[in-house]
């Protein structure tokens, strides 16, 4: 029954603020609501009983993601000024679009999903096997792409301090690391 | 649709989930199609990383309990969102640095 | 027999040697090498002819002999052209006087065009027309006649066109070339219908006396005439067209633009006889199967003969004069062979047509080399700036008068013998047509003699350079060419060209010859009367009939008519359109494919904006669209 209860809150926090977050003028504001979202979807995998899951959702996505988020805000808007908006006619065609497909996948999900479940109130998921799974390198044990995962955040931090770097006339540090 | 009402106490259907991760996708598409801003439109896509992250979630736990399949694949999509993100932020500060706003119209031309 | 081959060669080696080292050769140089590769193809002509006359008669009747004939193209199944050399009676006698005439017209034109600009390139041009000319008398099959046909006028709109810095001369070169192309479209579609229906384009299959293929040539019927009847028909209006037959008859008179020489080679003695030769050649196949073409061309020459010697009683330029004469004396030609019949004392019009070739050529090139010494002397072309030049020059002026006796057809003299021939197969055909010949033969003389008298004799101009007499190289063909005129009356020609090959002995009808002489000499005392001494007399009968006069002074018209047709019908009723067709519809059709490509690839411009938002809502709709379509279909 409190599952029911909180599924439907947290239901209805995630569909009202991602819809929030996608027409509200102001950026900050939209961080805000997507903040909201991803919490919400944090609460989501705490009910499917994944609790792993849920924690690196918060301290991943909730925690480091948003402050990216953040300061990128800071870093690139001048104070006061607000977002045009989008042409009209785009604006609408998107949202008929939108509803469209939402409509469409609905369809899709009513008429075959709801044939197809079973819910077993399982044991927990132990963090053993989680972990066994993560760093195993068997049949459905995830050692190599938790390796290719690594390599590509290492890419994705160098990559990303050049991209950004500030390039301040100094030529010969741009010499040395070509 | 009254299943939800009246198996009080039950567990909860696959669709509730299903439903929720749909509309969080498509607000995130509609978003994507509409923002004007950069950083609103990288909003956008993580709305739509975040829905599918929860489908694959449910997906393991309704159909495959003993699998960790969905668990995995939903972590490594965090991760890899987490990449690209930084990347994306990296980007949009380099376009705001050369135009002075980050709007999407700045980025249309090709070079010459 | 096989050195034939080289009275082909000869011609052409010379024209492709004076015609590519045309500028590093000197004028001495070119006008040797053509004169000597023309006196070897004589020699080697004559002595085909004797070698031919004297031992090809097989039962007293000439055999063809194909010397050689190798395929050259196959065509269809049964079709193929050959190139190869056919000697029989008319195209040995062809060789003599080709090569004659050409021969000196070499020597002539030595003489003649000495120090003109392009002199290297005038005998590389000689030697092409007479390698065209030999190879058309010497073709095996109709087909390669015609390539050679249209040889024979490329070589001579190029020697027409000699003068290519003067607009006459190059008006007149497309002229002629334009007029004989047209009447050569015909000719070919001839040709066309007849080897459509009898498989073949050879001679000796046409002329076997075979009649089975001509069997489905008659049997098809087009507009009420068999198919033979209008393969033939079409065939003699190319030859019409190429020997100045009315109405095809304009470029002639104009192509007097050329250089003399050329017009005694090319249009008095040579080419213009192409079309009688192809009747000729073609004479069993009319005689056999398509009599009444025979008797149109019969009309045809008529009409052309009297209509001519009209025209040339009113001219006053000696070259026209002497241009309306050819047409005329062609036109008797090809009298002579419509009213032929093919056996024994029948076929007395092919011969006596044969005869007056041979006799034409001779004394109608001394007529026009006589011309060009004088032209040569006096530095103009009209009657007006001439007169009493027999003090200054006796040689040409002795020859002159010669030719003027053969072509009035005075004894004994050649033109005499072949001319009563004529007559005498005119008067065996109907006394119309009898007639109306006589008549016209009589105004041959009146015209001739008044040509004679207004240059020799007549009022005493006073010449501001005195003219004087040609030099050796100009008056030795004059000469030589006076001995066959003389002589020519006495050669047995029915032992060697006659219809059907058999022996045939002259006989002269003396009640038509003495008609003629008289007609002649009544032509000649008037021309003497009016116009030995000065007079004026000639000018008040020609006021009297000023009308007439004047028409047939500007030749009937016929030009303006013809340009009439073709500018203000031709040009606007069919060349306008048709341009506006081409400009607007066929262009217009093009440049709207362009302008729509155009206008369509501004449209989609879009599509590659560089909008990613645009892109992203492209792909999901593709994918929803695509999703529905799978899901619901």
């Amino acid at each position: 029954m409190t599952e029911q209860i909180i599924f439907y809150i947290l239901a209805i926090v995630i569909a009202v603020f991602s819809i929030l977050a996608v027409t509200s003028k102001q950026v900050v504001r939209s961080a805000t609501y997507l903040l909201f979202v991803l919490l919400g979807t944090a609460g989501i995998y705490m009910l499917l009983n994944y609790y792993f899951l849920f924690a690196v959702q918060v301290s991943v996505y909730a925690g480091g993601i948003m402050v990216l988020f953040i300061m990128a805000i800071f870093l690139t808007h001048k104070p006061g000024i607000d977002v045009n908006p989008q042409d009209s006619w785009k604006v609408k065609s998107s949202a008929v679009l939108s509803l469209a497909g939402l409509v469409l996948c609905g369809y899709i999900i009513l008429n075959n999903v709801t044939r197809v479940y079973r819910f077993i109130k399982g044991d927990e998921l132990q963090m053993q096997d989680i972990g066994t799974a993560m760093m195993g390198t068997n049949k459905y044990q995830y050692l190599l792409p938790f390796e290719v995962i690594s390599v590509l955040l290492l890419a994705c931090i160098v990559g990303a301090i050049l991209i950004a770097r500030k390039d301040n006339g100094n030529d010969e540090n741009i010499n040395k690391l070509d | 649709m009254g299943e939800f009402l009246i198996n009080a106490g039950g567990p909860i259907p696959m669709i509730g989930f299903q439903i929720v991760s749909l509309i969080m996708f498509f607000a995130g598409i509609y978003g994507f199609f509409t923002r004007r801003n950069l950083i609103m439109i990288l909003i956008s896509v993580e709305l739509i990383l975040n829905a599918v992250d929860i489908n694959f979630a449910v997906f393991n736990r309704y159909l495959y309990p003993d699998q960790m399949e969905g668990l995995f694949f939903a972590l490594f999509g965090i991760a890899i969102a987490a990449c690209e993100t930084a990347v994306a932020i990296a980007i949009i500060i380099n376009v705001y640095r050369n135009f002075g706003n980050a709007d999407v119209d700045n980025i249309k031309h090709l070079k010459g | 027999m096989e050195y034939t081959l080289f009275i082909l060669l000869f011609p052409l080696a010379s024209f492709l040697i004076v015609g590519l080292l045309s500028n590093k050769l000197s004028h001495k140089a070119s006008g040797l090498i053509g004169t000597t590769s023309l006196t070897v193809v004589t020699l080697l002509s004559y002595y085909t002819a004797w070698a031919y006359f004297t031992t090809q008669k097989i039962d007293g009747v000439y055999q063809s002999l194909t010397v050689l004939n190798t395929t050259w193209l196959r065509v269809g199944a049964n079709l193929h052209i050959d190139m190869g050399i056919l000697l029989d009676p008319i195209s040995v006698m062809m060789l003599v006087v080709i090569s004659t005439v050409s021969l000196m017209v070499h020597i002539y034109s030595l003489g003649y065009m000495k120090g003109e600009v392009g002199f290297q390139r005038y005998y590389s041009f000689l030697s092409l027309f007479t390698f065209s000319m030999m190879g058309l008398v010497l073709a095996t099959n109709i087909f390669q006649m015609y390539i050679f046909w249209e040889l024979v006028g490329v070589s001579s709109y190029l020697l027409i066109g000699f003068y290519y810095t003067k607009p006459a001369a190059i008006a007149a070169s497309k002229k002629a070339f334009i007029v004989t192309r047209f009447a050569d479209m015909f000719f070919l579609i001839g040709i066309l219908v007849l080897s459509y229906f009898t498989q073949t384009f050879d001679f000796g299959i046409l002329m076997s006396g075979d009649a089975s293929i001509f069997s489905s040539a008659i049997g098809s019927s087009f507009l009420g005439a068999s198919a033979l009847v209008w393969a033939m028909a079409l065939i003699f209006i190319g030859g019409a067209g190429k020997s100045a037959m009315f109405p095809l008859h304009i470029w002639l008179p104009d192509a007097m633009e050329g250089p003399t020489p050329v017009s005694a080679l090319i249009h008095a003695a040579t080419m213009v006889v192409a079309g009688v030769y192809l009747v000729a050649r073609l004479f069993p196949i009319y005689i056999g199967f398509t009599p009444e073409v025979l008797h149109g061309i019969a009309y045809v020459g008529a009409f052309t003969s009297l209509f001519a010697a009209i025209i040339a009683i009113a001219q006053t330029d000696i070259k026209r004069v002497l241009a309306f004469s050819t047409i005329s004396q062609i036109g008797f030609m090809m009298v002579a062979l419509g009213v032929s019949k093919l056996e024994g004392h029948e076929g007395l019009g092919y011969m006596s047509s044969m005869f007056h070739l041979f006799t034409h050529a001779m004394f109608k090139a001394l007529l026009f080399l006589g011309a060009g010494s004088i032209i040569h002397a006096v530095h103009s072309n009209e009657m007006k700036d001439m007169g009493s030049l027999r003090k200054y020059m006796p040689v040409t002026h002795w020859t002159f008068l010669i030719a003027c006796l053969a072509i009035a057809g005075i004894p004994p003299f050649s033109g005499f013998v072949s001319k009563d021939e004529i007559l005498t197969a005119a008067f065996h055909f109907s006394n119309g047509m009898g007639i109306w010949m006589t008549v016209t033969a009589g105004l041959t003389a009146f015209y001739m003699f008044r040509l004679y008298y207004n240059i020799f004799w007549g009022k005493a101009t006073n010449y501001t350079h005195i003219p004087h007499e040609s030099p050796v190289s100009m008056t030795f063909p004059l000469v030589f060419l006076a001995i066959p005129t003389v002589l020519g009356g006495f050669i047995p020609f029915g032992h060697f060209v006659t219809a059907d090959r058999a022996d045939y002995t002259i006989h002269l009808d003396w009640t038509i010859a003495t008609v003629s002489i008289i007609l002649a000499v009544v032509g000649i005392v008037i021309a003497t009367v009016l116009y030995r001494k000065p007079s004026d007399v000639p000018n008040r009968i020609a006021n009297s009939i000023r009308g007439f006069h004047q028409a047939a002074y500007h030749r009937f018209y016929i030009d303006e008519i013809y340009l009439f047709i073709t500018k203000k019908i031709i040009f606007n009723c069919v060349s306008r359109p048709l341009a506006w067709f081409d400009r607007h519809i066929v262009d217009g059709f093009i440049n709207g494919l362009a302008s729509a490509t155009d206008w369509v690839s501004i449209r989609i411009r879009g599509f590659q904006s560089g909008e990613i938002q645009w892109y992203a809502y492209v792909f999901l709709f593709g994918t929803l669209l695509i999703t529905a379509l799978l899901l619901f279909i």
